[in-house]
C-alpha cells in the first residue's frame, strides 16, 4: 500500500487516510524524501485528520521525516491530529516538539508561507 | 460476557489486524473515542513488541466484568502471549527512553499510563505474557 503524494506548485500535500502499518509508513518516508528531491519542493504538509491511531512507531516514523525533509531543505508541518491522539501521545510521553503542527490544511499551508517567506 | 478475539501477531499485518479487534471490541464495550484510542493504541504496543523481539505470539482481547458489593464495572482486558526470549531485566524496560530497538523506548512505560491495571509476567528463555486492564468509567 502507498500513501498517495500530491504536488501543488511548490508544496506537497499529503492526507494519509489508511490505518497504517509500519511498512507502509516506512514506504511513505522514502517516498516523500524521493518526491522533495524530484520536484525541489519547499514545503510540505501532512494532513492527519483521518488518522485515529498514532503509537510510538508511528510517531518516530512522523518525526524522523519531518527531520529528513528539514535535512533536505524542505519545511514540513503536521496538520489535523485528533483531540484522542494528542491526549494519547501526551499519556504515553511522546512530544514531538520539535515538529510545526496546525489545526487543518488550511492553517498548515498558512503556516508554511509564514515560515518560509519570514 | 464471553467477547473474546485472539490475533496471532507473526507479521506486521497482526499488528493491524490486533489494532482493530481491539477497537471494535472497546467501540461495543461503550468505551468512548479517546479511551478507544488508548485502548488501540495500548494494543499496537503489545502486538509490535510480540513482532521485533519475539517473532511471534498472540494477542487475546476480551470483555471482563468485576463486582464489587453493588457496582459492576466493566472492561477490556488485553493480553499479550509470546514464547519469545523473555525480558531480562523489567524494571530497565519500564523506564521512558530505555530501548533496544532504535524506537523512542515510550512502549511499555506508555501502556502502563494508557491502561488502568498493568502485569508483566516474563520467564528467561520461556517467554513473556502482559495483561493489561482499562475500566469503562
Amino acid at each position: 500500500m502507498r500513501i498517495p503524494i500530491l504536488k501543488l506548485s511548490h508544496y506537497l500535500l499529503i492526507s494519509v487516510q489508511v490505518d497504517l502499518d509500519d511498512q507502509t509508513a516506512l514506504q511513505f518516508q522514502e517516498d516523500l524524501l524521493s518526491k522533495i528531491h524530484e520536484e525541489g519542493s519547499t514545503g510540505v504538509v501532512i494532513d492527519l485528520t483521518s488518522v485515529d491511531m498514532i503509537d510510538s512507531f508511528i510517531a518516530k516514523v512522523l518525526g524522523d521525516v519531518v527531520e529528513m525533509s528539514n535535512l533536505m531543505g524542505a519545511k514540513v508541518v503536521l496538520t489535523g491530529i485528533q483531540p484522542a491522539v494528542a491526549i494519547t501521545l501526551i499519556d504515553m510521553g511522546i512530544m514531538l516538539e520539535e515538529v510545526p503542527t496546525a489545526l487543518d490544511l488550511e492553517q498548515g499551508l498558512e503556516k508554511l508561507q509564514q515560515e518560509l517567506e519570514g | 460476557m464471553s467477547i473474546q478475539s485472539s490475533v496471532e501477531v507473526q507479521t506486521e499485518w497482526g499488528i493491524v489486524s490486533a489494532r482493530q479487534a481491539g477497537r471494535n471490541l472497546a467501540k461495543e464495550i461503550g468505551f468512548g473515542g479517546v479511551d478507544q484510542a488508548r485502548i488501540t493504541t495500548a494494543i499496537s504496543e503489545l502486538a509490535r513488541n510480540i513482532y521485533l523481539y519475539a517473532e511471534k505470539g498472540e494477542i487475546v482481547i476480551e470483555a471482563v466484568e468485576e463486582t464489587r458489593g453493588a457496582q459492576k464495572k466493566k472492561g477490556i482486558k488485553i493480553t499479550a502471549k509470546d514464547r519469545g526470549p523473555g525480558i531480562k531485566n523489567i524494571r530497565e524496560v519500564m523506564e521512558d527512553g530505555y530501548t533496544t530497538s532504535g524506537g523512542l523506548g515510550a512502549g511499555l512505560p506508555g501502556v502502563r499510563r494508557l491502561m488502568d491495571d498493568f502485569d508483566v509476567d516474563s520467564v528467561m528463555e520461556e517467554g513473556t505474557t502482559i495483561t493489561a486492564i482499562k475500566w469503562l468509567r
